[in-house]
């Protein structure tokens, strides 16, 4: 399985030369990287076991291993992945041919179904959540595609926004699962099920996991993301919606079914779902536009999943997947084929191409035959299920599933019929629309045509389905059949073929009434916007009120800050405060210090700039003498000397500067006092804390013993400088040497500079 | 070891000298207060290591080593480096400062502010 992940890695990598092979025709070429990773899929999968458990050792030390697990479940994903993903990649060489960005554009492309590929096939839970964020993050360059569309850059945002927040919540969850089973691997939780859901604190690790399905399977309220996706090229809203990103999170939660099916908690996906599925069903309703119809009646297929798994239908939810993920892909091919084509992005644009797109319009037919449930389409046999699936549970989730399979029929026939018949109209001119090429129909066709080639045969469509409804623990799958004779299920069959031919002849009548943009106002999207609004806002007046352009200002916020960790520091941290015991002996080291302090006190006062340069330096001087009476004699050398450089660089700039002025006023100056005042008494109060606390253990030891033999020197400062941290001391010459050339710069460069530049 | 308060309170004193001159409006002042910060800032690392009188981090004559206790010898190093580096970045401000003063002729932070819009 690694190796499948090398080959479709290895594309995408090499993709940006093939791509320009040919004069900008390799990119047909391409087409073989998914082919040949489902060969190699179709060789593994001819294996007798039922499922293929295949790890690496990765890290170790953190317990996560490149492990893959290949049953029937994984086995369906990934032909989805794979299969489809030729068609797209065949679709994508056509559709951006002689685009200067498609090499850039198939690279992501390819590395995209890595990620989807990686994800459905990884059995460790930390490998499957790198791949998962992988998906979002190649999701969000290939949305925001056409970044130089302000609309575009936005749903970029906001799809990597929702899925990464969700992701976060979903690493929670599967880290708390992880901890309690003692395992990250998913084949060995299936085996302590009751275990996991037995535990206190399961209920969170769950609603944590299921947040980031949700997100990612744009359940409501997290749905506005994938509507607004389709800013996308073509072919990414096709891949996206019909087996890649928002599928993830429906087979996480299917793959987790059989753990964590039993949890009480997991009884809440099936309002979830039902809920999602027939809003998202009444806002396609609303829709004009073609990708607007086909990206909410996926946000419907997705609660209908939801649905599904909530209830346990295991082979009902594979069955729907595969129906779904066929006519899905097809549909948004073809509606990219005929915004090319003839222009038109919305419905009410378009009609009567049916002579000018032949194919397209029988691919749609056969596509829209499928999701709306028409014999004998595979399409039916997923209805069917769907429908006797409800019936089991109570007369609600029929009602849900009856109403929203009708609107979405409805809609899908609107969408694959109303294009073509009537009096031929179109933003382009009728004569210069032509059908397109076999490398933009080959997809549609082939997905349509297996839609009807499953329905007839559904032994082959068992062929996969059974395995993966295994999969999901369905201890018996019945073989799937098309005819089930008149039951109920056929009889709320009939009764969505009925809805949808209503939303057939309504949706032209009411659009102008239902599409108005007032509806819009609500919702989750508005809580999104004004979520990163007010985020925006905050930022803006925590900035303009802390960034004010005075370095005073940062020096006192600086300051305060500091007081205030360090004073609450200093009285949570439970043991008592310290106080020093002052002597009433007078030493040296006690004059010398009075003497400093008076003199750095003298230094504030004085307004005449050369007064406080010669003070300061007898505050160097002071300081010194302290270094020489406790055994520093280097430290008062150095000290002596850099004191009187300073201060004669100090005398020699400044004599030339006017006499400082007061410019701030007393009650300012006060309150600055006080605030120094407060910071140094904190300074000595944490430095005698220090000393009052016993000594740590120092490496001065280690150096104190090794300066003669090692470092032959007797001045061990000395040593320490030159031999054990000489790094130390030729930084210190680097700082030195910048600041000279610096300075030398400043003084020698012409003295109107500033001026030129204002 | 009686010394030890008074010289924390000495610490604690430029510190505050040197916060209140930091606040200044005054560039001039502000480079004062770096003076006095890095002086305050040396000390504070010398005393916080534990001060000794009369034992040099030296080894005498004839030994391989210091018998008995001395004074902390990295501590020593530390600051020197410091002292030196000190150096370096008050020689750059006070160009920064006379050049400030060349080219724009103020000695006020808000002045300075205006003077870059």
């Amino acid at each position: 399985m690694l190796l499948m992940l090398a080959v479709i890695i290895a594309g995408a990598v090499s993709a940006p030369w093939i791509s320009r092979l040919a004069g900008g025709r390799g990119a047909f070429a391409l087409v073989a990287v998914p082919v040949v990773a489902l060969l190699l899929l179709g060789r593994m999968a001819s294996g007798e076991a039922a499922e293929v458990l295949e790890a690496y050792t990765w890290v170790p030390g953190l317990d996560v291993a490149a492990a893959f697990r290949l049953d029937g479940l994984s086995l369906l994903m990934a032909s989805l992945v794979l299969g489809i993903g030729v068609f797209i990649v065949a679709y994508a060489a056509k559709y951006l041919e002689g685009d200067e960005r498609q090499p850039r554009f198939m690279a992501t492309l390819l590395l995209f179904m890595a990620a989807m590929l990686g994800l459905v096939l990884a059995d460790d839970v930390i490998l499957l959540f790198i791949f998962w964020e992988l998906t979002s993050l190649t999701s969000y360059l290939l949305i925001g595609f056409d970044h130089t569309q302000a609309k575009a850059r936005q749903a970029a945002l906001q799809g990597l926004v929702v899925t990464v927040a969700g992701g976060l919540c979903l690493l929670v969850g599967l880290i708390m699962f992880g901890e309690m089973a003692g395992s990250y691997r998913l084949s060995e939780w299936v085996l302590q099920g009751e275990m996991l859901i037995s535990q206190p604190t399961s209920g969170w690790a769950l609603l944590m996991v299921v947040l980031g399905c949700v997100t990612k399977s744009a359940q409501f309220p997290f749905h506005f993301w994938l509507p607004n996706a389709m800013a996308a090229p073509t072919p990414v809203s096709a891949y996206l919606h019909s087996a890649t990103m928002v599928k993830a999170g429906v087979f996480l939660l299917a793959r987790l079914y059989p753990t964590l099916g039993a949890h009480p908690g997991w009884q809440w996906l099936v309002p979830l779902g039902a809920f999602t599925a027939v809003f998202a069903a009444f806002m396609a309703f609303r829709s004009d536009e073609m990708k607007k119809v086909l990206a909410y009646t996926t946000v419907m297929a997705l609660g209908t999943l939801t649905l599904l798994i909530g209830m346990g239908e295991a082979q009902a939810a594979v069955g729907f997947l595969l129906a779904h993920a066929l006519y899905k892909g097809a549909l948004f091919m073809l509606a990219g084929v005929i915004t090319h084509e003839t222009g038109a992005k919305a419905l009410s644009g378009v009609g009567g191409m049916r002579r000018h797109l032949p194919w397209t319009w029988g691919a749609a037919l056969f596509a829209a035959a499928s999701a709306a449930g028409v014999m004998p389409w595979v399409g039916v046999i997923a209805k069917e299920l769907l429908l006797e699936s409800a019936l089991g549970h109570g007369v609600w989730v029929v009602v849900a599933a009856v109403v929203s399979a009708g609107i979405v029929g409805g809609m899908l026939f609107t969408v694959a019929l109303r294009p073509f018949i009537g009096a031929p109209r179109a933003p382009r001119a009728p004569e210069a629309i032509h059908e397109a090429g076999p490398w933009l129909l080959a997809g549609p066709v082939a997905l349509a045509g297996l839609g009807l080639l499953l329905g007839l045969v559904p032994g082959l469509a068992d062929q996969v389905l059974v395995p993966a409804a295994r999969a999901l623990g369905a201890v018996d799958p019945a073989a799937l059949a098309l005819w089930h004779g008149v039951n109920h299920a056929f009889v709320a069959s009939l009764g969505s073929l009925a809805i949808a031919a209503l939303v057939w002849w309504l949706w032209p009548r009411t659009l102008r009434w239902m599409g108005t943009a007032g509806w819009d106002r609500f919702g989750p999207e508005r809580a999104y916007d004004a979520s990163l609004g007010a985020l925006g806002a905050v930022a803006v007046g925590v900035t303009a009120k802390l960034q004010s352009g005075l370095l005073r200002r940062y020096v006192a916020i600086t300051l305060l800050s500091t007081i205030v960790l360090l004073l609450s520091t200093l009285l949570l941290r439970g043991d008592a405060v310290v106080w020093p015991q002052f002597s009433a002996t007078i030493s040296v080291p006690i004059v010398l210090a009075a003497g400093v302090l008076v003199l750095a006190v003298l230094a504030i006062r004085l307004v005449d700039a050369l007064s406080v340069a010669l003070i300061l330096g007898a505050v160097g001087f002071g300081v010194s003498l302290l270094y020489l009476w406790f055994s520093a004699p280097d430290l008062a050398i150095t000290q002596v000397m850099i004191e009187t450089l300073t201060t004669i660089l100090l005398v020699l700039i400044l004599f030339r500067l006017p006499r400082m002025r007061r410019l701030s006023s007393p009650s300012q100056r006060m309150a600055d006092m006080v605030l120094a005042i407060f910071g140094g008494g904190i300074v000595s109060l944490v430095l005698w804390q220090v000393m009052a606390a016993p000594s740590p253990v120092s490496i001065s030891e280690w150096l104190i013993a090794r300066s003669m033999p090692e470092g032959h020197g007797r001045n061990i400062v000395n040593v320490i400088l030159v031999d054990f941290r000489a790094l130390d001391t030729l930084g210190e010459i680097v700082v030195l040497a910048l600041a000279a050339m610096g300075g030398y710069a400043l003084l020698k460069s012409p003295p109107n500079t500033g001026e030129r530049e204002s | 070891m009686s010394a030890d308060p008074w010289l924390v309170l000495l610490i604690g004193g430029l510190y505050s000298c040197a916060f209140y001159m930091m606040l200044r409006r005054s560039l001039t002042k502000t480079l004062f207060g770096l003076v006095l910060l890095s002086n305050a800032a040396n000390l504070l690392i010398f005393v916080a290591a534990g001060v000794t009188i009369g034992r040099p981090a030296l080894v005498p004559d004839g030994l391989q080593a210091p018998e008995g206790l001395v004074a902390d010898p990295l501590a020593q190093a530390f600051i020197l480096t410091a002292i030196v580096i000190g150096f370096g970045v008050l020689a750059f401000a006070v160009v920064l400062i006379r050049r400030a003063h060349e080219v724009l002729d103020v000695d006020d932070f808000d002045e300075l502010k205006d003077a870059e819009q």
